[in-house]
């Protein structure tokens, strides 16, 4: 593992001593003004400071970072560091990275979820980088008795050029940890940047590339046991009865345990526990209504007429408006439930002892698994503590705590140390997926074209508020509705990356498509004069940023060579989410009488890049997965069973399906704003656009392979 | 129970372990190879590829006791020091992002690039499109095969 063992404190320690000593400096993250302080070795070991993260500069010049958000693909590990180390005038070389564990004494925010990190951490890690390099100036100063200001740093070693002398940040290290950190430290103007908007590749490749065990799932320690858990095949089922015996008796099976609804079975090897739970006879019972999708088809029709809404926004008068249109425009989009299917299925390894209880495994809310397990042993969470693997994937699923507390619950009911381990089966058949939602569209347009109203409704399930009632088009039509309905529905859900505007943003730009097309206008266009007008004479708040949007259309647009390309049907689509804007417009060529999607063109304003190489992948790859899942994803339902279980039936997008991405980057020199999610949403809408202008066929319904209009072309 | 001898990346190895047992799970639980990894179970998203007498196969369907003499590579024995041309390509390019699949990704293409040093744009994608990559990392991966073999004399 490359994560630390216990107390990140206590490791830390260790990591530094190998280091040889040298300059400690902590961050202080739960004020905002984030001042970077030099403290003592004995000040880190006793735990007598507030810190939120660590750098420590080694006097064998090698500089450590601790890396606190947990990395599930978004490229955190390399990123955080890459902003200390440019503010630090680091050798890039000799900077190591080491995955932080739970701590929030020490760490503030330790979640990877929201597309928030990036956001969160940019001025107190620059802040972390520059005051340290101010230290290490100030001693370099001190022994070479010359003005701090004649002197200049790069690559890890600091320069005075008039005499000619130079040091290195390890031969200072020592002298720097005594000196008092300032209050104020000058931070690097953008176009200084060395590292900052440059590609630096993934701090993990050569252990990735080997096969190192860095994942959850490849953890192992002498002692531990095994286990796979059965548990309700359909949502609205509760436990009746278990007959374990066969498969206790089954080769290198140690126990079977029951608790809630879920049966365990332990022993010595996956195998060995996955077949012996093929033995277990089990009874359910009903607890609950066992939904099948027609179910849901069904409540969607019901509550999208008869529902009781609950109101988001409203502004001016919206039946009016609709009484006075020229012309009404009305749709319906629906999307399906879907698995976060990350390709790491879930695991996570407990050991409740005595004294404590160990947490080892991938997950996104280190924290909320803390204060879960803490609640269900009883011990205070200081007890209970968690080292956080390298993640094979989240997409939001790993939010969740469910699979950790089963670790915690087998492993204190065996009483030995225990990985849980979910089959792709449990996973994809397991819950918490992404609900289920259709949307009713209304738009009112005057006989000049101009949207004078617009309704929405959403009704999802268990999501809540289906809808985001500020996000655009709201503030740039005078008479607006817009609310939502939810089912409660036995079928566990929660989060999939980019929540809610996974499915939203694909809905709502395709209907705008259709308004854009009713109303006589150019798409691009439409959009534009709505922003203008929420600009010049907005209706009500407005709580996106106009001009950032303006800016990624008309990026977008440039790029794409917007209506101009011969035998190329584009569709466009532009999206708020995450603090962040994304526009793409999406190239269909027919060939033979087929629609193929070759090209998504992608403008971005995540304000600054950090790492251009690890950026243009999230991009390309947010591209892929909101263009696989609209296309293919679908999760269905049958008396509360789920009808896909694995691969073979849940598809997902490969290689030989995927059109170029092409992407650009807005500069505008803003504080990163998040890059996770925001590139997913906008691509359903940008391909169902792009199909219609080619088929004039409307995709109003994902996946789209099954959609009636998609069947009729493809 | 039954004691296997293997030969796995030019080691002689044994496990006991049921004869039913797929190859994937002694290399994880009995011989300690975790970089082969689970990701389906049912040879459909190729995160279990290892070479079994240069080939690549998936060990998640692969009982031990189909293996006899043959030759096993897990990503672990690929290259002694992780310098295959198809490792440092994948290096080179930044592939990953959460990384999971990678080593299945990289054995099938090291195995491709065996057969056909020079394969053409429609060899790669028909063999590329039988690993799953849920971070979509495609166009990466397809760039650093081409890489590799533009490197592989």
């Amino acid at each position: 593992m490359e994560t630390l063992d216990n107390t990140s404190r206590r490791s830390f320690m260790k990591l530094a001593a190998t280091a040889g000593g040298g300059l400690f400096l902590g961050f202080n993250w739960t004020n905002s003004s984030a001042l970077p302080v030099v403290v003592s070795t004995k000040q880190v070991a006793a735990g007598s400071v507030n810190f939120n993260s660590y750098l420590s500069i080694g006097t064998d010049n090698f500089i450590t970072i601790i890396s606190p958000n947990p990395e599930i693909g978004q490229g955190i590990k390399t990123a955080f560091p890459m902003v200390v180390a440019e503010e630090l005038d680091a050798d890039w070389k000799l900077v190591k990275t080491v995955q932080g564990n739970l701590d929030p004494g020490a760490f503030e925010r330790q979640v990877t979820g929201g597309s928030g990190a990036v956001p969160h951490s940019w001025d107190r890690l620059r802040k972390a980088g520059a005051t340290a390099r101010y230290l290490l100036v100030e001693a370099a100063a001190n022994r070479w008795k010359v003005p701090a200001s004649e002197c200049t740093t790069s690559d890890g070693k600091v320069y005075h050029k008039a005499s000619g002398k130079s040091l290195s940040y390890g031969e200072l290290a020592e002298e720097a940890s005594k000196l008092t950190a300032p209050k104020e430290v000058k931070l690097k103007d953008e176009k200084d940047y060395k590292l900052i908007g440059h590609s630096v590749r993934n701090v993990d490749n050569h252990n990735i590339a080997t096969g190192k065990p860095l994942f959850g799932l490849d953890f192992y320690r002498e002692g531990m046991l095994f286990s796979i858990i059965q548990r309700p095949k359909a949502f609205g089922m509760k436990l009746k009865s278990v007959d374990s015996a066969a498969a206790k008796a089954m080769p290198g099976i140690v126990d079977v345990v029951t608790f809630d609804n879920s049966v365990a079975v332990v022993g010595k090897s996956t195998w060995q526990v996955k077949k012996a739970r093929e033995a277990l006879k089990i009874e359910y019972e009903k607890e609950a209504d066992l939904e099948s999708t027609s179910d849901h088809n069904r409540i969607f029709q019901d509550l999208l007429d008869n529902g009781k809404a609950t109101v988001r926004r409203k502004n001016g008068d919206v039946e009016a408006a609709f009484k006075n249109a020229a012309k009404i425009v009305k749709a319906e989009y629906q999307c399906p439930f879907l698995p976060h299917s990350p390709l790491e299925p879930m695991n996570f390894f407990a050991h409740v002892r005595e004294d404590g209880v160990e947490l080892i495994g991938p997950t996104q809310t280190p924290d909320r698994a803390r204060g879960e397990v803490a609640k269900l042993t009883g011990f205070p969470q200081e007890k209970v503590t968690v080292e956080i693997t390298r993640q094979g994937g989240g997409f939001g699923r790993r939010l969740a705590a469910d699979y950790v507390m089963e670790a915690a619950k087998v492993s204190k009911l065996v009483k030995a140390p225990v990985k849980v381990i979910w089959t792709r089966e449990d996973d994809m058949t397991g819950g918490t997926y992404r609900p289920a939602v259709r949307y009713r569209f209304e738009a009112a347009l005057d006989k000049d074209g101009q949207m004078i109203g617009y309704k929405l409704r959403g009704v999802g399930m268990n999501a809540g508020n289906t809808t985001r009632e500020d996000n655009f088009p709201s503030g740039s039509v005078d008479n607006l509705l817009i609310d939502s309905v939810d089912h409660k529905s036995p079928i566990t859900t929660g989060p999939w990356r980019a929540p809610i505007t996974n499915f939203l943003a694909y809905a709502e730009q395709s209907f705008l498509d259709e308004v854009a097309e009713a109303a006589g206008k150019d798409p691009i266009q439409f959009r534009l004069e709505l922003l203008e007008k929420a600009k010049k004479a907005p209706a009500g708040d407005v709580k996106y940023d106009v001009d950032r949007m303006i800016a990624v259309i008309k990026l977008a647009a440039e790029k794409s060579n917007w209506g101009k390309k011969k035998g190329v049907s584009q569709g466009f689509s532009v999206y708020f989410s995450h603090r962040s804007y994304v526009a793409q417009v999406g190239e269909v060529i027919v060939e033979k009488g087929k629609p193929a999607l070759k090209n998504v063109i992608v403008a971005v304003d995540c304000g600054i890049v950090i790492n251009k190489s690890g950026s243009l992948q999230q991009v390309r790859g947010g591209v892929v997965d909101g263009l696989g899942h609209a296309m293919y994803g679908n999760l269905t339902f049958k008396n509360g069973v789920p009808d896909q279980s694995n691969f073979n039936g849940f598809r997902l997008i490969r290689m030989n399906e995927i059109p170029e991405v092409d992407v650009h980057f807005v500069n505008n020199g803003i504080s990163p704003t998040g890059l996770g999610e925001p590139a997913l949403p906008p691509t359903g809408g940008a391909v169902a656009n792009a199909f219609y202008k080619a088929t004039k066929q409307r995709l109003r319904n994902q996946p789209f392979m099954e959609d009636a209009a998609f069947k009729s072309i493809s | 129970m039954a004691l296997f001898k293997l030969t796995v990346n030019n080691r002689a190895l044994q496990a006991e372990v049921e004869g039913d047992t797929p190859l994937l799970w002694v290399l994880r639980d009995n011989l300690g190879l975790v970089g082969t990894k689970y990701g389906c179970g049912i040879a459909q998203c190729g995160a279990c590829t290892v070479h079994l007498d240069g080939k690549a196969v998936r060990s998640c369907v692969l009982p031990v006791s189909a293996i006899g003499k043959g030759k096993v590579t897990t990503i672990e024995g690929l290259s002694e020091k992780g310098d295959h041309p198809v490792q440092k390509a994948w290096d080179e390019v930044d592939v990953a992002q959460c990384g999971y699949c990678q080593a299945g990704q990289i054995m099938t293409a090291a195995a491709l690039l065996k057969e056909k040093p020079k394969p053409t744009d429609e060899e790669i994608l028909s063999t590329m499109s039988g690993n799953i990559c849920r971070c979509g990392t495609y166009h990466r991966i397809r760039e650093a095969v081409k890489t590799a073999a533009s490197k592989t004399k």
